[in-house]
């Protein structure tokens, strides 16, 4: 035990010692809430529109100015013809085109209906769809203002609740999806790394001539990433709860319990790819496409599973983060205790078991 | 006298505090082999990289191969040949290949590398494993393969930093026998080793203690000089002074 | 121009020798490409619902089976107690809960107005407002259905209405393929140049075979151009090499001409190889070389309008996409894919593009040193 604190010494002076490594691990959390946090949103504001008025009247350029300075629109472009369109939008200037028919005043006042029609730049349908959607929002609330609102009768108000998330914030969804992402990172591929690296340069065998335990050789320098592993999972808590102002819904020790054991997930699959390969670059190669790939597809945090082909949604079951995420989500956004993640925890478990023992008989063969 | 390929006057080098190389100063000449000694961290590996144009000097005079340190490292670059400690030849490539590399960017002309190659493979007793990646073979022969190609385009020095380092005694002696050859021919060798019984086969030798060349002659001058009955004792004798170790 | 042409075989010899990077090269276009755009489909297709009917009459039957008629939802749970859905929310088997309270229907005819409660899941946000959205507009459809069958409007309406029409260009059945893959494919490309290249310098480093080089009469530019040269070649046979597994898989062709593409890919790389050489130049061991590489691409990705709109982004990180080359590249190759524009329409990105190359590798032709100071 104390020749295993020693090397677990060893490794950590490794690790501290390369500064820049170490900016990256402890940055690359911090930047990615920032990121997700403050600059990334689906949401639509200040769209670049433009207009094509044919009727150029009264009620147009109302309507113009209304949507102008609503907050999700800018107009920067007014078109003079409709050939023009294809034009603008192959250049990117405008998400969408509002266009006026002539006599919009008109048709309006006298004949109780006047047509607008928006062409929308689908090359990106999701932002386009959003874009048409607020318009026509602006458009309605003109007419109605312009018309006053008629009391109904036999009405049903719908009242509307959300749960969990009152105020709609994306973080609820990414902080849990950052911290499977960076465990990913730490546990399975810097682990992998850094034993194959050993392998490589041939050092390995000599720590494995040590009297020491082959396997605890290769914990030893998993150790290190472990902890840094817990750091990150804490700096990323500690941001959501005040940087983001995104409470802890459930019990914080349920949730650090839930993370070590994801650690421990990585960690044996680091061990087991490092057992498999020769090269740095083949682990990294494995861990990148193999592991961190398919964490962001199928952990749900960037694409909503239920979406995918039905092969695609049994993949993602054999997919650890996909568990892990979700254990997340239900202790620290909907504040559920043990019992709702009981499944998640049992799966996790037995994937864990199946890794470490896989990655030691590998190891044994190998060794003896 | 034979015509000086390395001149240093008052050569230092400064990383912050810490004096590496402290005003030294010797000449090497033509086809010699100049033993460089001294325990680790005594600066050989600055002293040395900065004879390669691989590190500027802080400050006092080098030349080498005629050429300034200062101002002509492309020039010295021409002239030198370079084999490190660490194995300098690409595993991924076969024997044929990393000759013809090494052999290409020296500006060896193609057909006059197609023949000293083939000579070279075939002198080295390597016929077999010419197509054999680099990686695949024993140390010794890479490090025999390795000096072979860093002196392959006729340098007028060799720089040989630690260049037996983990080889058998049978092959130490082999690749010995290829500097004497290569001193023959007429190119200067400057070597670093920590092997005692090396020194031993140089012209001369100099002995770096924190920086500075504490001894620089003839091995035999050396012994009778410190009264001792080795090289080793010598050494041993110098280093004992130190105060910085690794 | 000789050395230059040793250089490039060594370096071709060595990475035809790599199966890594071989497999890198092949595998990387094929399973990004399978993988991401069947995965990003943010189409909201099915919401499972659980209808807490409190009030069992005609009305709240007939409300149940309009939802669900529609095709947006499915029943996960029909019962009497909130508690119970509640439950289920938790447990993930169920979306948005409809509670339809005692007497209802009594209300909405007798006093002329009635109460629905709906409430989301909203820890995925735009699940939720989309399907109250939906929910809200089934239930205003019921409401005008009632209304009808009690009021007899007159024959025009008295509310003077604007029609609104609209209609998508370029992508008329909303595939989100189309907008996937010619982003994957940027991406694709600049994993190729930036990781691939740096990885393949600080892999020299950490050998030390790059001290052996340093010390030959190589020059400066020779050594990096015969790195550089190399993995460009690589980087337009891998966007190449996508865009063919994207008609295999997808038929998706450039609507614009192949010509525009490269161009565009042939000035990118360059620029993107000079991030991978800065890259290079900071770290010593492959292990850092791809930490940076993951750090800045990770940052690159993000900010490069990949995922969400660039205009929604505050204006801090707005600025920063104007530096951002992954940004230019993927709305470029976004543009000549779906939109069909042609290089004079994308000229001022051309410029950006090349500042990029000329920029990026400036820094770090200046940051990289031969001769160690």
């Amino acid at each position: 035990m104390k020749l295993f604190l020693a090397f677990v010494k060893k490794e950590f002076q490794h690790l501290l010692r390369d500064r820049r490594s170490m900016m990256i691990l402890i940055g690359l959390p911090v930047m990615m809430m920032l990121l997700f946090g403050f600059a990334l949103s689906s949401e639509v504001k200040n769209s670049s529109i433009g207009i094509l008025d044919n009727a150029k009247d009264e009620s147009s350029r109302m309507l113009i100015d209304r949507l102008d300075h609503s907050q999700y629109f800018s107009v920067v472009k007014f078109l003079d013809r409709e050939q023009e369109i294809d034009q603008t939008f192959r250049r990117g200037e405008v998400r969408i085109v509002v266009i006026f028919p002539p006599n919009f005043d008109h048709d309006l006042r006298h004949s109780n209906s006047a047509q607008i029609r928006f062409v929308g730049d689908a090359s990106d349908p999701n932002t386009s769809n959003i874009v048409i959607n607020y318009a026509s929002a602006v458009v309605r609330d003109f007419q109605n203002e312009l018309f006053g609102t008629m009391k109904m009768p036999y009405q049903i108000t719908t009242e509307t609740r959300m749960l969990y998330n009152p105020q709609l914030k994306s973080s609820y969804n990414f902080v849990p999806g950052v911290m499977t992402l960076i465990l990913m990172l730490l546990g399975a591929m810097m682990t992998s790394v850094s034993i194959v690296k050993e392998k490589e340069m041939g050092t390995m065998e000599i720590l494995l001539v040590s009297p020491m335990k082959p396997l605890l050789v290769v914990l030893s320098k998993a150790v290190p990433y472990l902890a840094l592993c817990f750091v990150d999972v804490i700096l990323i808590l500690l941001m959501a709860v005040f940087i983001l102002d995104m409470p802890i819904a459930g019990s914080l020790p349920l949730l650090l319990a839930e993370s070590l054991l994801f650690i421990l997930t990585t960690l044996a699959l680091g061990l087991l790819i490092s057992a498999n390969v020769e090269s740095q670059q083949v682990a990294m190669f494995i861990s990148l496409v193999g592991f961190l790939m398919p964490a962001l597809v199928f952990s749900g945090f960037m694409f909503p599973i239920e979406n995918m082909p039905k092969p695609m949604q049994i993949i993602s079951n054999i997919v650890p983060t996909k568990w892990y995420y979700s254990i997340v989500r239900a202790i620290m956004v909907k504040g559920l205790g043990f019992s709702y993640v009981a499944k998640q925890t049992g799966i996790l478990v037995v994937m864990t078991v199946i890794f470490f023992v896989a990655a030691i008989k590998k190891f044994k063969v190998r060794l003896e | 006298m034979a015509e000086t390929v390395i001149h240093t006057e008052n050569l230092t080098r400064k990383f912050g505090n810490f004096t590496a190389v402290d005003a030294i100063s010797f000449e090497v000449s033509k086809g010699e082999i100049f033993g460089f000694l001294g325990a680790n961290g005594a600066g050989k590996t600055t002293a040395m990289r900065i004879l390669c144009g691989l590190l500027a000097p802080t400050s006092g005079v080098a030349k080498v191969a005629g050429y300034d340190v200062y101002t002509e490292t492309e020039n010295i670059k021409k002239h030198i040949g370079y084999m490190s400690q660490k194995f300098s030849l690409y595993n991924n490539l076969t024997v044929r290949e990393n000759i013809h590399f090494f052999g290409g960017i020296y500006g060896i002309p193609k057909r006059e590398l197609k023949e000293k190659s083939e000579e070279l493979i075939s002198r080295l007793g390597l016929t077999q494993e010419a197509d054999k990646l680099v990686g695949s073979l024993p140390l010794g022969w890479k490090q025999k393969i390795s000096f072979s190609t860093a002196i392959l385009h006729e340098p007028k020095i060799v720089f040989l930093d630690e260049p037996t380092g983990g080889v058998d005694p049978i092959t130490r002696r082999q690749f010995w026998d290829m500097i004497y050859e290569a001193a023959h021919r007429g190119i200067t060798v400057f070597v670093t080793t920590h092997y005692m019984d090396e020194a031993e086969y140089c012209d001369r030798v100099s002995i770096m203690v924190d920086g500075a060349i504490a001894a620089l002659d003839t091995p035999e001058e050396l012994r009778n000089q410190f009264e001792a009955k080795d090289m080793d004792e010598v050494f041993l004798r110098l280093a004992r002074g130190a105060k910085r170790g690794e | 121009m000789n050395t230059l042409k040793y250089l490039l075989q060594k370096e071709f010899k060595q990475i035809f020798r790599n199966p890594t990077i071989l497999r890198l090269i092949f595998m990387m276009p094929v399973i990004q490409l399978i993988l991401i755009p069947l995965a990003a489909d943010y189409e909201i297709k099915q919401i499972n619902i659980s209808v807490v009917d409190q009030d069992h009459s005609p009305y709240s039957n007939r409300l149940t089976q309009k939802l669900l008629s529609t095709g947006y939802f499915q029943l996960a749970e029909y019962g009497n107690s909130y508690q119970e859905s509640l439950k289920a929310v938790g447990e993930g088997d169920s979306d948005i809960i409809l509670t339809i309270p005692p007497d209802f229907e009594k209300q909405l005819i007798k006093e002329d107005g009635a109460k629905l409660h709906l409430a989301a899941d909203a820890v995925n946000g735009i699940k939720a407002g989309l399907g109250t959205a939906y929910a809200s507009q089934i239930i205003a459809d019921f409401n005008r259905e009632v209304r009808e069958e009690w009021v007899q409007f007159p024959r025009f309406s008295p509310l003077p209405l604007v029609e609104i029409t609209s209609a998508g260009w370029y992508n008329p059945h909303i595939s989100y393929y189309l907008f996937m893959v010619p982003g994957i494919l940027a991406i694709l490309v600049t994993m190729v140049g930036s990781f691939l290249a740096a990885l393949n310098i600080v892999a020299e480093k950490e050998a030390g075979t790059i001290e052996q080089i340093n010390v030959t009469p190589v020059k400066k530019w020779q050594f990096i151009l015969g790195k550089l040269l190399p993995f460009w070649v690589l980087g337009m046979v891998s966007i190449t090499l996508g865009m063919v597994v994207s008609f295999i898989v997808y038929s998706i062709l450039p609507v614009g001409s192949f010509f525009t593409i490269y161009v565009f890919s042939a000035v990118y790389l360059l620029g993107v190889l000079g991030i991978g050489l800065l890259v290079s130049t900071f770290a010593d061991t492959q292990q850092q070389a791809t930490l940076f590489a993951f750090f800045f691409m990770m940052i690159f990705i993000l900010l490069g309008g990949l995922y969400t709109p660039i205009e929604s982004m505050p204006n801090w990180a707005q600025w920063l996409t104007k530096i951002n080359p992954p940004a230019y590249f993927i709305e470029v190759i976004r543009a000549v894919y779906i939109k069909g524009s042609t290089f004079k329409d994308l000229l001022p990105d051309f410029g950006m593009m090349i500042a990029f190359a000329i920029g990026f590798n400036w820094l770090a032709v200046r940051n990289y040193r031969k001769r160690s100071a």
